[in-house]
């Protein structure tokens, strides 16, 4: 499908909340633009932007190969609340299993706690009668009387989307696929999502709100991307669309429209992504992405230069980000780690006479009190900025100007006062703090992961990531980061580095003792058929690479872990290979294997890529003399608990083989590196920031 | 600014040392083989000084285990003997009265070490999936027949597993590989958390706790005394009935508040039961804990300071404080009414910020599943499901439709039940029409329906209540449904104990809703409307707030 034409030409666009980010590469030299969100039409932005952009690059519209995107319109249908109108259909006794929830009050001390919502309200959630058994058997005969009464009861509510979702579905979905087909033909109009086919994973609650999902959003999206092709053809990009989805691949927009909950947190996956390309590029295997922005921090972790995934998420947290207050989705997904902290996060004292920071943030309106847009309240930002992190006249290229006396006010007004601190003091509280609660989060993640945290390298963007990955990396035990170049539109630069790629999850338990070997291959292989299926209508890159994965616990526990499988297929002699693969990756994660217990395999994955072309290894640089200060500012030197000098220098008056020394702020448009006492940066030839600790 | 350098210095190490207890009960999420446990996040963890007092506890965890484990440190320093705790050592117990109530807790204590002192002590809990006697239900008549009774002792000596421990344990409860996974599961989790300090003090350059402990608790008193000092000071007393096993309970409680404590006194309270719904008072003071706690200090962290002003006293034999042989298998009934029972009291003192009553007891249904006939040649199972009724109406919102209050546990989803065993759950959804009526409803309660696969049979212990004495509606709500029990052919079952359940028939629970609070005339209109449309209460309820159906 490829043109025939000398040059390769491919577009990036990542929809985010404010920006619409648009990165084009021609030939490996890329050229970026950011243009306003649109929200009523966010096609138009995007019309916009690839238009800038090609005139950036002094290309025609017309030569445009291929254009990605990525979008946060499904993940802002979902917290807004603002989707088609639904229905849900599922197995007569499970009209609630998306209200009860998991009958639990996700913070235990709050007489007064809300719970979010079920997505489809009761009123609207309808039964069929019908039962499978969890081998997928069928116990209860689908009750056609039944499924007519719901499909008059659907026309007569006249529902634009209908979500079903049976119990056992992920074993058998041929319940799920008799109603829809009885739907479809009666209600041809309407759109119809099945669990079996969304989200084959067991567990009802996750499986019934994943589908749910899919149906609240698809009509809005297969909507906006039919606009989209159609509009982008009108200004002469005739060249096929794709879009990024959340587990970090890449997929048609006709997938896409069909499972547009997929298309849910696709951004924070271009970020996730854009980092393993740099780790690639450096030659990284073992690194931690740090992307810290207004209201929060991202956190993942990637291996082998792949961003890790997971089989589950939560989306539309309700309650301070508290884990269980959101909407589960169980899709693969990049698997970050979401922290209520960023630049804009405030500062306050509790009652312990402790300082807090976030969850609540000024964002970006009123924002921080330095802002003078009416924020009174100290917040991160304002900490950096009393502490010299940031540079008052040069913030954003100087288009606003900070003020250190507002901050100094509301660090004295809501800190200091309170708690009987200078300014400065409260400052370096308010950043210890919010650098000690992301370190807590990291620790936690790679030891979840069964990793040590001081083993990675950090690759770190975002507006406020380079200003405190030093001092993360000092209290994560991290001796070098690495600040990419182009880390504003970092997403949408990842979207042109992701495979052609889909995993596809299933449920399916399967003990090793009496493991039967003939029905595991028949799973293996008809995963593989659907997997390949979403990446063979992409490119023509290669064979495409398949990777299986066993998720495995001893019978009995609840947790699995996921086991890399070297075997495509089958036979006598695998299950005692696949315990064995299972026990060395159990004591990898708790310390020791356990004699004499039962192992089963609970799900199963299949993820079917295009091989990532190879791309040219940074070449090591000889380093030069350190570069002498332009100037020199007051910050703050933690691990010191004083004030130095600091040199301060222009990122892009430095040149590849360049040194500084810290305590040192190297400042560009979109933020500042900051050096503490211990980290030196060298200039890379790819123009990144390689800094180590001396 | 040295001295506040130093402070901010502390206050990053309280942050710390939770984030290591937090990582403590991850861990032993992520590695129990108890249901209950890795599934419904019934145990806790928690950092103690030299002295066994608790600095830091993880949130995740349930408010019985969270409050008792706190105490049980001391009686392990006691009981083992300063001269002879060791590097590589750990301790264990199951002891419901220095542990967290009842036999199925184990409690694991391992004491931390650091450049060869001692520093402190890790603590776990976590409820095993057996532990010998009768199983789990309230039909013992003294803690004997309950199970295995594991005084405090040695579970590791300087680093050598106590082989005689395991064994005697392999030889008394059903499914030991489980039950010694998760001693394992325990010890590991401590293992963790000990790692995890090390790192924190070696880090900060700290030789022990004492800095650090003497910080967290200084400010942690300082806060709760705060509290306590701008609450009315009084005394308020308020009372319960309640089912009970053969014969009714009857609950009864003073609350006192001073200017620097909060004495809870259960004098008034029925006697022990002959039967296991009897509760220790270290349980009952737990909850009874929690309940003042999130009126007075929800904020302030688990600590040996912040619980300190609370204390609890009860008449000795009184039924919640059961003196052993008591049974006291199922003490958890009993015991998730005694916030319904402290808030009551705190009601009058501080109106407006209490809910009104709820179902409280979550409804744990412990089934054993059995082939009918040794032809099948299926497998039978042991079968755990924590279900929860509706819980109190509060001030200003509805109350919570099947959620556990107070206990902090969630549920299983029913397709990860029936994959553990051979029943089949044919209903699990919401009771219409079964939260007390109020200008703020009470939480629903919920249905369930539940038959063995074909082939099998089961039995279940019982350990409901709220059948004849519902949760009671606050300042002119009016009362939730009460439960019920009974197969689908009618036969109506009892609320406590074993039973049975043939092959074909159905078990049928209905779940207890919560309490209205406030007159139901004062509900807005458009409320009830919206409660009738979606079914969450029927269209003559809505007459109970005088207005016709979906109308008004």
């Amino acid at each position: 499908m490829v043109k025939d034409s000398p040059r390769n030409c491919r577009v990036g666009v990542d929809i985010g909340g404010t920006f619409t980010d648009i990165a084009l590469d021609i030939d490996g030299v890329l050229h970026s633009t950011k243009v306003l969100t649109d929200y009523a039409a966010p096609e138009r932005a995007i019309l916009k932007g690839v238009a800038a952009v090609a005139d950036l690059a002094g290309i025609a519209l017309s030569e445009i190969d291929l254009l990605i995107h990525g979008t946060t319109l499904a993940t802002n249908a979902l917290i807004e609340r603002r989707g088609a109108k639904t229905a849900f259909v599922t197995t007569e006794g499970f009209r609630d299993v998306l209200e009860m929830r998991t009958e639990n009050r996700f913070e235990q001390y709050d007489l007064n706690i809300t719970l979010p919502p079920a997505l489809i309200p009761r009123a609207d959630r309808f039964v069929v009668r019908e039962r499978m058994n969890a081998a997928g058997k069928v116990l209860l005969p689908l009750d056609e009387a039944s499924v007519s009464a719901v499909v008059e009861a659907l026309a007569a509510g006249g529902y634009e989307s209908v979500a079903i979702g049976f119990i056992h579905a992920y074993a058998n979905g041929a319940h799920e696929a008799a109603v829809r087909d009885a739907i479809v033909k009666h209600l041809p109009h309407v759109s119809v999502s099945i669990s079996s086919e969304v989200s084959p994973q067991m567990r009802e609650f996750e499986r019934f709100n994943t589908v749910s999902a899919n149906a609240y959003v698809k009509p809005a999206i297969k909507s906006y991307l039919d606009r989209l092709v159609v509009s982008l053809k009108e200004i002469g990009v005739s060249c096929p669309v794709f879009m990024i989805h959340s587990g970090g691949g890449i997929v048609s927009v006709e997938s896409a429209a069909e499972f547009p909950v997929r298309l849910v947190e696709s951004g924070p996956a271009g970020g996730a992504i854009f980092a393993a390309d740099i780790a690639r590029r450096h030659g990284l295997d073992t690194v931690l992405s740090f992307d810290m922005g207004g209201t929060t921090a991202k956190i993942c972790l990637i291996e082998n230069q792949v961003p890790k995934t997971a089989k589950t998420f939560e989306v539309a947290r309700t309650y301070r980000f508290r884990k269980g207050s959101g909407m589960p989705i169980s899709i693969p997904v990049v698997e970050m780690v979401e922290i209520g902290a960023g630049g804009g996060s405030i500062a306050s004292v509790d009652c312990m006479r402790q300082i807090r920071v976030g969850p609540h943030s000024a964002a970006s309106e009123p924002g921080p009190a330095c802002y003078q847009r009416g924020g009174r309240n100290p917040t991160v930002t304002d900490a950096d900025l009393i502490l010299g992190k940031l540079d008052p006249d040069n913030f954003a290229g100087g288009a606003i100007p900070l003020s250190i006396a507002a901050s100094r006010q509301a660090m004295a007004d809501d800190i200091g006062a309170v708690i009987g601190l200078d300014p400065e003091a409260a400052a370096f509280g308010t950043c210890e703090m919010v650098d000690e609660n992301m370190a807590n989060a990291g620790r936690v993640h790679t030891v979840e992961n069964g990793k040590n945290i001081a083993d990675f390298t950090m690759i770190t963007f975002g507006g406020a990531g380079p200003l405190h990955a030093a001092r993360l990396c000092e209290k994560m035990g991290i001796s070098t980061f690495l600040v990419p170049p182009g880390a504003g539109v970092g997403s949408a630069i990842g979207f042109l580095r992701a495979p052609f790629g889909y995993e596809s999850v299933r449920s399916a338990v399967f003990s090793l003792a009496g493991f039967d070997v003939a029905e595991a291959n028949r799973l293996v292989e008809s995963m593989e058929v659907e997997a390949l299926g979403f990446v063979e209508g992409g490119l023509d890159t290669g064979e495409p690479v398949i990777e299986r994965t066993l998720f495995m616990r001893y019978a009995g526990q609840g947790w699995d872990i996921p086991v890399p499988l070297a075997a495509s297929r089958f036979d006598a002699g695998s299950a005692q290979k696949i315990a064995a693969l299972f026990e060395m990756e159990y004591e990898r994660f708790f310390g020791r294997a356990i004699e004499g217990l039962d192992i089963e395999i609970v799900s199963w994955s299949v993820k079917a890529s295009s091989p990532l072309p190879p791309v040219a290894r940074v070449a090591a640089i000889a380093e030069g003399a350190a570069v002498t200060p332009v100037k020199t500012r007051r910050l703050f030197e933690a691990a010191q608990g004083a004030f130095l000098d600091a040199g301060i220098h222009e990122r892009e008056s430095l040149r590849p083989g360049d040194v500084v020394k810290g305590p040192a702020v190297i400042v560009e448009r979109e933020t500042s590196t900051v050096l503490t006492a211990a980290f030196r940066a060298v200039v890379q030839s790819d123009g990144c920031l390689l800094v180590t600790r001396t | 600014m040295n001295q506040s350098m130093i402070d901010i210095h502390m206050q990053v190490m309280w942050n710390r040392l939770i984030s290591v207890v937090e990582e403590q009960a991850q861990t032993l999420i992520r590695t129990a083989f108890s249901t209950s446990v890795r599934e419904a996040g019934d145990l806790s963890a928690g950092v103690f000084d030299l002295e066994g007092r608790m600095l830091a506890q993880a949130v995740t965890g349930t408010p019985g285990h969270v409050n008792a484990m706190a105490e049980s440190v001391a009686h392990f320093i006691r009981d083992i003997g300063p001269e002879n705790i060791f590097e590589g050592d750990v301790y264990i117990t199951n002891d419901p009265w220095k542990g967290t109530g009842h036999l199925h807790d184990i409690t694991v204590v391992t004491p931390s070490f650091h450049h060869g002192r001692l520093v402190g002590y890790f603590a776990s809990t976590a409820h095993v999936v057996d532990i010998g006697g009768r199983g789990f239900g309230p039909d013992a008549r003294e803690v004997y027949e309950e199970g295995l009774f594991i005084p405090i002792m040695k579970f590791f000596e300087r680093g050598e597993l106590n082989r005689t421990l395991i064994h005697i344990v392999r030889n008394n409860v059903r499914e030991s590989d489980k039950v010694v996974g998760d001693f394992h599961a325990l010890a590991a989790c401590n293992e963790t958390g000990h790692r995890r300090l090390v790192d924190m003090l070696t880090e900060f350059n700290l030789e022990d706790l004492s800095l650090i402990g003497g910080f967290i608790l200084k400010h942690s008193r300082e806060a709760t005394l705060e509290r306590l000092k701008n609450l009315p000071h009084g005394s308020w007393s308020y009372s319960l009935d309640l089912d009970g096993y053969d014969e009714p309970v009857h609950l009864a409680a003073t609350l006192t508040i001073g200017p620097d404590n909060v004495l809870v006194d259960f004098d008034g309270t029925s006697g022990m039961s002959r039967f296991g719904i009897n509760v220790p008072l270290v349980y009952a003071k737990a909850y009874a804990c929690y309940g003042i706690k999130c009126v007075v200090a929800p904020e302030i962290p688990n600590n040996a300071a912040s619980l300190a002003p609370f204390d609890v006293t009860a008449p000795e034999g009184c039924i919640l404080n059961a003196k052993r042989p008591a049974p006291v298998a199922v003490r958890h009934v009993l015991g998730h009414f005694v916030p319904d029972l402290v808030l009551g009291a705190l009601h009058q003192a501080l109106p407006g910020q209490v809910p009104a009553e709820g179902a409280s007891a979550l409804w744990n249904l412990h089934m054993s599943v059995r082939p009918v006939s040794d032809q099948i040649g299926g497998k039978g199972a042991e079968i755990l499901m924590f279900n929860s009724g509706g819980s109190g109406a509060r001030a200003s919102l509805d109350g919570l439709n099947a959620t556990a209050f107070p206990s902090g546990v969630h549920t299983m989803p029913i397709e990860a039940t029936e994959n553990v065993g051979p029943v089949i759950v044919w209903r699990k959804e919401l009771r219409e029409g079964s939260g007390g009526a109020g200008a703020q409803r009470g939480g629903l309660g919920q249905m369930i329906e539940i038959e063995a696969a074909e082939g099998f049979s089961f039995r279940f212990s019982a350990m409901f209540d709220r059948l004849g004495h519902p949760a009671r509606g606050r300042d002119g709500g009016l009362d939730g449904a009460p439960g019920g029990v009974a197969l689908d052919d009618g036969t109506v079952l009892k609320g406590k104990g074993l039973q049975f359940v043939p092959e074909g028939r159905r078990l049928v629970l209905s779940l207890p809703g919560g309490g209205g609070y406030g007159d139901p005339s004062r509900r807005p209109a458009d409320a009830v409307a919206h409660d009738v449309r979606h079914g969450y209460i029927t269209g003559e309820q809505a007459a109970l707030y005088g207005k016709a159906e979906g109308k008004a």
